[in-house]
């Protein structure tokens, strides 16, 4: 019986779909190439996204498909995407468009030839809608190759708002307003800050947020590439800053409590329902965690405000990104690139939710609530004083180790806030040797 | 490993093939064919072990000697460099203790399950729930310890335990925490505080403090007032806290709820004069004081921190922790290696012993004991093997932050390697050293199994 019924019902679908597709030539405003020029070629991106992220991308790539015509297909390469992207493009077989997650990755892709150089129309696209440090941070030795599809804020600071209310502490405007709203905290008694320090990369996005403020961003690049020894005084200013925030009494279940709270069980500490602590620093992700692991809506009972600056310092954001580049120069590719760096692209993806852009011209009123709104307009307004995740940037061994480097030794430092200079000694001969090696 | 090669000749046959032919030149035909045949038996698991364990054991010997990048030889650098990195120094007295303390503790406990189990009725259900945590991976093992060992009592059944037993012998504090403003005129003495200026009977004084939640406050408190005054020292300790930042800072506003239960102290030259405890309403009086001038104070027993157990995963106990919950998966292991040992003591024995009239612990002493222990001999070895290689556990219930103070080579070893510096020829150090270390026991392992064969 069946049989026939399907058949004939699958030529009916197909029969709509042609239709559909044939009603869809409606020109886009958005990419580069023109309505249907791209007929029978084929493009391939690959990227890290799995399940909700990819179905985002595979939107925007239908949406490129209906415009250009261009077959698209999307491979998602698991975590492991160095190895594989770099597995395939010594076969011979690279995808056209790669999304990589670090700026390590682009360089290091571009100092073995396998990244294309941006045509000269997605230059002009990024030109019009990114700010100079986004070309920068895609250009490696002034030339331009990647275009940000996909930013991160890590200048967020979360906090309960049922206990700022109880506590009748406000928004800090600075970094002192920020300090005395701790003070006044504890006086509601709850303890202020939550602290993963059993995540050391929690503790060094700290850091790197109090160094940009007080530091700037140019001695943030330096230090970023060790050009200046972390026994620099912008680096014992940063640690006493911290030293502030980070004191015993300050944070939940003290020093030694601190150090064996993981990443999300800072954040559940604030936001369960019997909280610990008011205020959890992390980046934008926060908000999913909350979303997951605990009752509060994020909005309503959970809010967040930039990290506060310090002396005066402008507005800074501290974050990281996804960036696109091109592995072939088909025609097809560039014109992808191109679409990638348009607002319709991101509006697609943003509307969707989980996403901030840190293209300029995306109307921020397509995302889905008040606070992905203002995460994003924190990312697009801290303009050229945006910076990567240092740590990221650094050698692994000193930057990314648990229980090595930087990670540890800023753990040592929330056991003893008073440590400032042994310290910094510490943190410059462990960069000395993972610099020079 | 490669010293399971005599191991393997000493199974019979081989052996024999083989010195038959050596030793029997004129029988050459027949043994020479025959021993060809039995090389081409062997062939195939000399391959393998050839491949899988002596290649790599060989290779990482090289490897060792090169630098991270595998590019320039350094010689015995790596080996140097490994005996001048604390870490490995942790990891070496890591190591020590974990093959002094576990495979004992594991042995005598099972011993005792073992023994105990011969005598009771249900001894199966009790074998098998003892045995059941070997059926579970060790990741998930360290996942559960790691909920074990969480510090927050009301998390970790470890602390739960502890804090309960503790708040047995010794009562919590009423206002933990509780401390004055910043800039109020009380000052921390010893954990507690005292009031910077001195009063006499007469006046009357307001102690405010914060730092305490409200609805932590005892349920019979009742709002605060102003000391109504009189020929007696009065005073009123307070919350001076208003929930959403209302009310006045040092004054006491409407509901601002009193503190009951306060101890004050009256002091007059370094000596407490005059004890008393707050009401209800956070109000004291001192009744008889003779004339002159005191300081007030609020000594710290009010204030003491409620007792939340033991530090598990700080630096000091993360090893015996980590050691707890290796001994929870492996009793059932020597536990039922050890009965099956005690099945095989023949009855005979005991019987002779108890009809001669030993005592219980006699027997056991002087009988099961001696024919127990090439069994327990067994596991104390294995054991020993097994926890120089112990990595899993350690891995994941030691946090980040206390992953130095708790690590062992085998971990090191992965660190070095695969954490983040990507150091192989440092790692390659560290898992020789490793191997140099696992190779006595071995050896005594397979002496032992020949001559049990002989």
């Amino acid at each position: 019986m069946s049989r026939t019924t399907r058949i004939t019902a699958g030529a009916a679908a197909f029969a709509l779909l042609i239709a559909g597709c044939g009603g869809g030539d409606d020109p886009g405003s958005g990419g580069g190439a023109e309505a249907g020029s791209l007929e029978g070629e084929s493009v391939e991106l690959a990227a890290v996204w799995t399940d909700a992220e990819q179905e985002a991308i595979q939107e925007i790539l239908d949406a490129f498909s209906e415009q250009t015509g261009a077959e698209v297909t999307y491979t998602s390469t698991g975590n492991e995407i160095a190895t594989v992207l770099g597995t395939r493009i010594s076969g011979g077989d690279p995808p056209d468009i790669a999304v990589l997650p670090q700026p390590g990755l682009l360089t290091q892709f571009v100092e073995d030839g396998a990244v294309k150089p941006a045509s000269e129309e997605v230059s002009a696209a990024v030109d019009e809608n990114y700010g100079q440090v986004w070309r920068d941070l895609g250009s490696v030795d002034g030339e331009l190759y990647g275009v940000w599809l996909k930013g991160a804020n890590k200048s967020t600071v979360w906090y309960n708002t049922g206990l700022f209310e109880t506590a009748g502490a406000e928004v800090p405007e600075d970094f002192d307003a920020f300090i005395d709203s701790l003070s006044t905290i504890a006086d509601s008694g709850v303890t202020p800050v939550s602290v993963a320090g059993a995540d050391g990369w929690t503790l060094t996005d700290w850091f790197e947020n109090v160094y940009l403020r007080v530091a700037g961003p140019e001695m943030y690049d330096q230090l970023t590439a060790h050009e200046i020894p972390w026994t620099d005084p912008s680096v014992i200013t940063t640690l006493e800053t911290l030293a502030q925030v980070w004191a015993p009494e300050n944070i939940v279940g003290g020093s030694s409590g601190a150090l064996q709270a993981l990443f999300p069980d800072s954040v559940a500490a604030v936001f369960s329902d019997d909280p610990q602590g008011a205020i959890v620093y992390e980046g934008d992700f926060v908000a999913g965690v909350i979303g997951d692991s605990t009752n509060a809506v994020v909005g309503e009972d959970a809010d967040f405000f930039p990290f506060p600056s310090i002396d005066g310092s402008p507005e800074s954001v501290v974050g990281g990104g996804d960036v696109a580049v091109a592995l072939t120069d088909t025609p097809a590719a560039a014109a992808l690139l191109e679409y990638l760096a348009s607002p319709e692209a991101a509006e697609l993806w943003a509307a969707r939710g989980g996403f901030i852009s840190p293209n300029e011209n995306v109307d921020t009123a397509v995302y889905p609530d008040d606070t992905t709104r203002a995460i994003a307009e924190a990312l697009i307004g801290a303009g050229d004083n945006f910076r990567f995740d240092m740590s990221d940037q650094m050698p692994p061994a000193f930057g990314g180790t648990p229980g090595e480097g930087e990670w540890k030794i800023l753990q040592d430092f929330l056991a003893d806030v008073t440590s400032v200079d042994a310290t910094a000694a510490a943190l410059e001969a462990a960069a000395a040797e993972a610099y020079g090696a | 490993m490669a010293e399971d090669e005599p191991g393997l000749r000493g199974e019979g046959q081989v052996a024999t093939a083989g010195g038959a032919a050596a030793i029997n030149p004129p029988d050459q035909q027949p043994g020479l064919g025959r021993s060809w045949w039995s090389l081409a038996y062997l062939l195939p698991a000399l391959f393998l072990l050839g491949v899988l364990v002596l290649y790599p054991i060989l290779y990482t010997i090289w490897r060792s000697l090169f630098d991270a990048s595998g590019d320039s030889f350094v010689g015995i650098e790596n080996y140097t460099d490994m005996f001048t990195d604390p870490g490995t120094l942790t990891s070496l007295r890591n190591n020590a203790i974990w093959v002094v303390v576990a495979p004992i503790v594991v042995t005598t406990l099972g011993l005792i399950f073992a023994v105990l189990t011969e005598r009771i009725r249900w001894a199966s259900v009790f074998k098998l729930l003892v045995f059941m945590p070997m059926a579970i991976s060790f990741v998930a093992a360290g996942i559960i310890f790691r909920l074990v060992y969480q510090a927050d009592p009301d998390q970790g059944v470890a602390n739960a335990l502890v804090v309960t037993v503790h708040d047995v012998f010794a009562e919590s504090s009423a206002y933990p925490g509780a401390g004055p403003r910043e800039d109020a005129d009380l000052a921390g003495v010893d954990g507690g505080f005292e009031t910077t200026a001195t009063f006499a009977p007469g006046d009357t004084v307001a102690l405010g403090l914060v730092g305490f939640a409200p609805d932590e406050v005892p349920a019979e408190a009742q709002p605060a007032s102003d000391p109504a005054g009189g020929d007696t020292l009065q005073g009123v300790v307070w919350l001076d806290f208003a929930p959403g930042g209302g009310g006045e800072e040092g004054a006491i506003d409407n509901d601002e709820l009193g503190l009951p239960g306060v101890v004050v102290n009256a002091v007059q030259d370094g000596a407490v004069v005059a004890t008393t405890e707050t009401t209800a309403d956070g109000s004291f009086e001192f009744a008889d004081l003779a004339d002159g001038d005191y300081t007030l104070a609020l000594p710290r027993d009010n204030f003491r921190e409620p007792f939340n157990g033991l530090d598990w995963l700080g630096p000091a106990l993360i090893t015996p922790a980590i050691i707890g919950s290796y001994v929870w998966i492996w009793a059932g292991f020597a536990m039922v290696l050890i009965a099956a040992g005690l099945a095989a003591i023949s009855r005979e024995a005991l019987e002779a012993a108890r009809v001669d009239g030993a005592t219980e612990w006699q027997v056991f002493r002087r009988v099961t004991m001696p024919l127990l222990a090439p069994v327990l001999i067994v596991v104390l070895v294995t054991l020993v093997i097994n926890v120089l290689k112990v990595f899993d556990l350690v891995l994941i219930i030691a946090p980040g932050s206390v992953q130095d103070d708790a690590s062992v080579l085998a971990l090191q070893m992965w660190r070095v390697s695969f954490g983040g510096a990507n150091d192989y020829g440092l790692g390659s150090a560290l898992s020789v050293l490793l191997f140099l270390l696992v190779l006595p026991a071995m050896a005594f392992n397979i002496r032992r199994f020949r001559r049990e064969q002989q």
